[in-house]
């Protein structure tokens, strides 16, 4: 069955979905296969002979109706109800680093909360020598930074700890997104209100109905962190934090807390249900791992993937995909078409900081042969993306967080792709 | 004061914001005690107030179970809250208060704040107080005629307090994570041995 049978259901989906870029590059070489010539050229078209909307239609902008398809998406048997859930981002049908903010994966505890920026307050007390409550206006006379970093769930592919689950990247790595942020350095608010000595940790918490709350080392907090309240420019999305999120670089996006209103200083952490009952590691001989923060080295090709099948047949192909540390920069990713045997260096695209997302690309010429697709980072500090199977061997299968393994596509000699796994 | 004199201040003042004048305000302590709600688990934080199992179970029915079930059993995707004693080390565990939480302060704090669901802060101390008692009596921690109050909340240990240890990446696997990896002729070609599951994944059109 291949890309043109009728019962394919990659063609249906081109079809249905019609006009996305993917379609369209289908449908022009089809017709630049038949020799005539192509009336898409010879033919005026409606948008050459005729006036388009104008500057008021579309006040704020949206993506063209023919990329409808490209939504965040969720999983309905993930979670009880879609109020406290998660849905992932399309890393499928994105290209460079940063991701849209309506692409944004969203994870909330207690659905959006939706705060008036004069009614959002900040206080900051416990271990200070002067408890303060910040507004909106305050936050924003302090210094202000922009950074792109990544923020990935830590239960990021963690479906995946026992084996191939979900047949597409959106699925098993879209629980990430990469965003310029603009706020303050987290440590000037600390600073007004005087840590004092006794100070250890620092417990975050969000104003929404489940009060999400964490506990962060103060070494972190005076390090890298931000309260932010931009992205890629424009104010924080409501469901990113509107009006104000906490940015914690490099470590998992449940310590991102959301709608921050409270920061307290303390000489101990708080064991909140979130860094004790979940975010914890369970290993295989029944003790668990808590405070892992750091989101270690990984990578995932977005393209080819199950939702980009090779449609172009054999020829010049763009292998194309993401990868990040939490520990700092990106050195190299290699990748491999015949599941490890020889790996080649990859080009990493533009030049991404510390903490945030890089974009490589391999440009190969498929012969159509079938091919067992990976991606391996190694990041500043030498370590090397490891399989998934040397995860297993070291934790077992009932960590649900951590799983930065390196990923399989199998692509078939018809262009198909799927999550498999090698042995 | 000349341009130079005024540009060197602005510096200044731009690298220590705590020296630029008071920016916030002190927050009053009828405020610090609205939003002040985390207990931890030497107690602080735990206000005044008593519960008892009997009360907790009557509340639990009404407030709880739907979603736990009736014995803390979960129903659903919803989390099971007792049993699953002894299976942290089985191939599916069972992670409830009972068995895997290190501390009761997080029950109580979790309770107060987020529960029931989307009502959070909605409880009395009293109210908290009862449904951990009851808790603590579904996992076979505390008798039927026992009462929580914050006196005793301490006293209370969670069978797998010492389950936890500090995040060990770092020494235990990265070692092993920092050797230059094979790049050229690494064994054969591997064989497919599992794939995704069928039917699990959303259409993504």
């Amino acid at each position: 069955m291949g890309a043109g049978d009728p019962k394919d259901p990659r063609r249906r989906r081109l079809l249905r979905g019609g006009l996305g870029l993917g379609a369209a590059l289908v449908a022009g070489r089809a017709a630049a296969g038949t020799g005539a010539p192509d009336p898409k050229i010879t033919e005026l078209q409606p948008w050459t002979s005729g006036p388009g909307v104008g500057v008021e239609a579309n006040p704020y902008g949206l993506p063209v109706r023919f990329e409808a398809d490209v939504v965040r998406r969720n999983v309905p048997w993930f979670s009880a109800d879609t109020i406290s859930a998660v849905n992932f981002t399309p890393l499928h049908a994105l290209d460079g680093t940063l991701t849209p903010n309506g692409l944004c994966f969203e994870r909330n505890h207690a659905g959006v909360a939706e705060i008036p920026p004069e009614d959002y307050r900040l206080m900051i007390h416990g271990l200070v020598e002067r408890p303060l409550v910040f507004t909106l206006a305050d936050l924003m006379r302090l210094p202000r930074e922009s950074h792109s970093y990544f923020l990935e769930c830590a239960a990021n592919t963690g479906m995946e700890w026992r084996g191939p689950q979900m047949n597409g990247v959106q699925f098993t790595h879209g629980m990430i997104h990469n965003v310029n942020y603009t706020g303050v350095r987290l440590r000037h608010v600390l600073k007004a209100a005087g840590v004092k000595p006794a100070a250890r940790w620092l417990l975050a918490e969000g104003a929404d109905a489940a009060a999400m709350s964490r506990s962060i080392p103060l070494e972190k907090a005076l390090d890298d962190c931000l309260i932010a309240f931009r992205m890629n420019g424009e104010a924080l999305r409501a469901e990113q934090g509107y009006p104000v999120r906490l940015v914690v670089p490099g470590w998992e996006g449940n310590v991102w807390i959301k709608w921050l209103r409270r920061l307290k200083l303390g000489d101990q952490p708080w064991a909140q249900r979130e860094e004790t009952s979940k975010y914890t590691d369970l290993l295989a001989d029944g003790t668990a791992r808590e405070m892992s923060f750091v989101m270690e080295a990984k990578s995932v090709i977005t393209a080819p993937a199950p939702e980009n099948p090779i449609t172009h047949g054999k020829g010049p192909l763009v292998i194309s995909g993401l990868a990040w540390s939490g520990r700092g920069r990106i050195a190299s990713v290699d990748v491999t078409l015949d599941g490890g045997v020889n790996w080649h260096a990859a080009r990493l695209d533009g030049a991404a900081g510390p903490k945030a997302l890089n974009r490589f690309y391999l440009e190969v010429d498929w012969d159509g042969r079938p091919l067992l697709l990976q991606s391996r980072a190694v990041d500043e500090t030498g370590y090397v993306q490891p399989t998934k199977n040397a995860l297993r061997k070291l934790r077992g299968l009932n960590s649900a967080y951590h799983m930065n393994g390196i990923q399989t596509w199998a692509v078939d000699a018809d262009g198909g792709v799927s999550n498999v796994e090698l042995g | 004061m000349s341009n130079w004199a005024r540009l060197s201040l602005l510096a200044t003042l731009a690298a220590a914001p705590a020296a630029a004048g008071p920016l916030g305000r002190p927050a009053l302590p009828a405020e610090i005690a609205a939003w002040n709600i985390d207990i931890r688990p030497d107690g602080a934080g735990l206000p005044e107030g008593r519960g008892s199992v009997t009360d907790g179970e009557a509340l639990y029915a009404e407030a709880c179970a739907a979603c736990h079930g009736d014995f803390g059993e979960g129903l659903g995707r919803y989390p099971a809250l007792a049993g699953g004693q002894g299976t942290l080390k089985a191939d599916r565990p069972t992670k409830t208060v009972g068995s895997f939480w290190p501390h009761l302060s997080t029950l109580f704090d979790y309770t107060r704040r987020a529960m029931p669901a989307y009502q959070g802060q909605s409880l009395t101390a009293d109210q908290v107080y009862a449904l951990t008692a009851y808790i603590l009596n579904l996992n076979d921690l505390v008798p039927a005629d026992f009462t929580l109050r914050r006196q005793n909340f301490t006293t209370i240990r969670l069978p797998n307090v010492a389950g936890f240890r500090p995040d060990d990446r770092a020494t235990v696997e990265d070692p092993l994570f920092h050797q230059p990896p094979c790049r050229e002729a690494c064994g054969t070609r591997p064989q497919i041995t599992a794939r995704a599951s069928p039917g699990l994944t959303p259409d993504a059109r």
